[in-house]
């Protein structure tokens, strides 16, 4: 009798839990926001020279990164709490040749993707990771952040980064130089990493826009000449004529990875050799969101499970405290 | 009312004096933590935000003070009432785990002076697991203290409050199993929005939160027996090894459902292959696996779980198996991508060493002074 009671009321949490393969796809990744703004970076145009770097630690007030070893710009190798921007290289062999996979070399920008489906905004218990409803601009709200730093092993691409030599440090990762105080996007600017590139392979401007303009590049064959836009692709202030020297991968990231990013990468050698994650079109957020919403959905799961618990427990406590 | 008694005795024995040693060392380096910051003590780092402090002391830690929330199960869902002398050390060791796994996600919070946004409605996500575990725990560290909280009124002899508590003792006691059931799951969904961090062998997408209730329960059966058995040596009590082998079956009961579930996964999803890979990886899943395996076999037959020994030896092994399991899972075989490694500092041990101490001691000066275990041999 115990054990049938227990398997129709408490035991339901436990089945909830093995059932949920079959009903926990509920819903499909976000959609980008309405007026999404995003970046465009093309790995084939960047010559690294890293004012992208010098300009995000200006605007952002961070103090450069200095490894000692005789460079007089900044040194940073990876995102941290001191750095929001990076230039990373990739290289091969002799590397001989820009844009070569074998005996070549390539940059690949890393800062934050700005996700349309954000895997950190949905793990974040306090809510310290917003997306913006209309621009699709992924903010840190460090007034409601309690420092679990779950955001940095929910986000795919390791961006948001915590002040460890801090004693009361916070999350950093870049906001689309929007934050409060900033609000360059707000005021009709632009990010400060576009305004300083001098070839425009950081360029900022509306996702669709964007997505657009690397799709005309996804055409292009080595030997096509190509005018490339400067800055804001709704504004630029100028272009420039190029041929190109390699051809694209066909392959544009964060049209569909993880539910997409509003920064876009093209590139003429593949991305997992630049380093980016093997990630699959579904966002985690959406199947981890999909897995709770099915076992807390209104809290009928628990409350069920409570109501039939409290029963046998009751009963079977008064029968213990009967016999003694 | 209970038959338990307080043992008594002295307290300053020379394993009480080792713990305070390790304690003292241990809130050194947390005194470090709070001046200069996690990065002046522990080896955290971009790519892995998560150290000891939250593998061991929160996701580890729980799961091996789950103790209290298997026993009250077995007694109050499948009503066997002939377990009752485990309980109160169950539950002891229960609100001690937990209680330091608090403290343990507190001291590893970046910005604890706000911790209490948690508790705040519209900070509040409701999307993320963080919450619920958040939540949960805190809440069930609530419902432990009460549930242990007799032991506590009769060494003080308020026995009008006491009758009051045990009138309504039932709705608790249904929270620690409701609660327990809800946070240890969601520590393995944690794993879920970790995505490819998490290698292919741990990575079960929905089958997480099932895999860590089961290994969190049959941690729990197996820290019971541990307890029991290391109480008897420790301080001479009576033989519970008729309880304890009972206790034994349903361990083997669970371990093959996890068995079948675990394996399941993997072979529907075609990952066999990383199982003798013959990498880091495959090796620690076979480990793991053995780990798993040793007590099945060695609880299968009636004989063996009644030899005490055997007995012991079998839940060393499902600890050590159910703990290695989340170290993997969240640490050993946890890949951020290239330029990321973690390997904890000696301070960061210590305040881990130094929080299990803790632990240690006050669980040694509760059942000499409250009435926790069971002196007399029981009917």
């Amino acid at each position: 009798m115990d054990r049938r009671t227990f398997l129709k009321t408490a035991g339901a949490g436990v089945a909830g839990a093995a059932c949920i393969s079959t009903v926990a796809d509920a819903r499909p990744n976000l959609e980008p926001a309405p007026e999404a703004v995003g970046m465009l970076y093309d790995s084939t145009l960047c010559v690294g020279c890293k004012a992208c770097v010098t300009a995000c630690k200006e605007v952002n007030d961070m103090t450069p990164v200095d490894r000692g070893d005789g460079h007089i710009y900044d040194s940073a190798l990876d995102l941290s709490g001191d750095t929001l921007n990076v230039i990373k290289v990739y290289s091969d062999g002799t590397a001989a040749v820009k844009d070569s996979e074998e005996n070549g070399f390539a940059f690949e920008k890393r800062s934050c993707m700005h996700c349309v489906d954000p895997g950190c905004v949905s793990v974040c218990p306090v809510t310290a990771m917003r997306r913006d409803p209309l621009t699709g601009i992924v903010t840190h709200h460090p007034d409601a952040c309690i420092g679990c730093r779950t955001c940095m092993v929910g986000c795919p691409y390791n961006v948001p980064q915590f002040e460890y030599d801090n004693a009361f440090g916070r999350i950093h990762k870049c906001q689309m130089c929007n934050q409060e105080g900033l609000e360059r996007i707000n005021k009709g600017g632009m990010t400060a990493c576009a305004e300083v590139c001098p070839t425009g392979a950081t360029l900022f401007g509306p996702r669709s826009m964007l997505m657009e303009e690397a799709k005309r590049r996804m055409e292009l064959k080595s030997g096509d000449n190509y005018n490339f836009p400067r800055g804001d692709i709704s504004k630029p202030e100028s272009y420039h004529e190029k041929e190109l020297e390699a051809d694209y991968q066909n392959h544009i990231w964060g049209e569909k990875e993880a539910g997409g990013t509003n920064v876009l990468h093209i590139s003429a050698i593949p991305f997992d050799k630049l380093g980016m994650p093997p990630l699959e079109d579904r966002s985690y957020a959406s199947v981890s969101e999909g897995v709770q919403h099915t076992l807390y959905k209104y809290m009928a799961l628990p409350a069920a499970a409570m109501a039939g618990l409290t029963y046998v427990v009751k009963r079977n406590k008064d029968n213990h405290d009967g016999e003694e | 009312m209970s038959h338990a008694k307080p043992l008594g005795g002295s307290i300053f024995t020379p394993a009480f004096m080792l713990c305070l040693v390790l304690f003292v060392i241990g809130m050194y380096f947390l005194g470090v933590r709070f001046m200069d910051g996690m990065g002046a003590v522990a080896n955290i780092n971009g790519g892995f935000p998560w150290g000891i402090w939250v593998v061991y002391d929160v996701v580890i830690g729980t799961a091996l003070a789950c103790g209290g929330y298997a026993l009250a199960i077995t007694i109050y869902v499948f009503n066997k009432g002939q377990y009752h002398p485990l309980m109160r050390a169950a539950l002891l060791a229960s609100l001690l785990g937990y209680a330091l796994g608090g403290v343990g996600a507190f001291i590893d919070m970046g910005r604890y002076w706000q911790f209490y946004n948690l508790l705040l409605p519209w900070h509040m996500n409701f999307n993320a697991v963080m919450l619920e575990v958040g939540l949960c725990v805190t809440t069930y560290i609530l419902v432990l203290v009460i549930e242990f909280a007799p032991a506590f009124l009769e060494r003080i002899g308020a026995h009008g409050v006491l009758k009051i508590l045990n009138k309504m003792l039932f709705i608790f006691i249904a929270l620690g199993i409701l609660l327990p059931t809800m946070h240890q799951s969601s520590l393995g969904s944690f794993l879920i929005a970790m995505g490819y961090k998490v290698a292919p062998l741990w990575q079960t997408v929905h089958f997480q939160p099932l895999l860590a209730l089961l290994t969190a329960l049959t941690m729990g059966f197996s820290i019971v027996i541990f307890e029991a058995s290391a109480s008897q040596v420790a301080f001479d009590l009576p033989d519970e090894t008729s309880l304890l082998s009972k206790i034994g079956k349903i361990i083997v009961g669970l371990l093959l459902v996890y068995l079948v579930v675990r394996f399941g996964e993997i072979i529907l999803n075609g990952k066999v292959g990383y199982i003798f890979a013959g990498d880091k990886n495959s090796l620690l899943f076979l480990l793991e696996t053995l780990l798993f395996i040793f007590p099945v076999v060695a609880l299968l037959s009636q004989k063996m779980r009644q030899n005490p020994r055997v007995l012991l030896w079998a839940a060393v092994s499902m600890l050590f198996a159910g703990s290695l399991y989340r170290f993997n899972a969240f640490l050993f075989t946890y890949d951020p991508g290239p330029g990321y490694s973690y390997f904890p500092s000696v301070g960061e041990v210590m305040v881990t060493v130094g929080i299990v101490a803790f632990e240690i001691m006050a669980y040694m000066v509760m059942v000499k002074m409250l009435p926790v275990l069971h002196k007399e041999a029981h009917a």
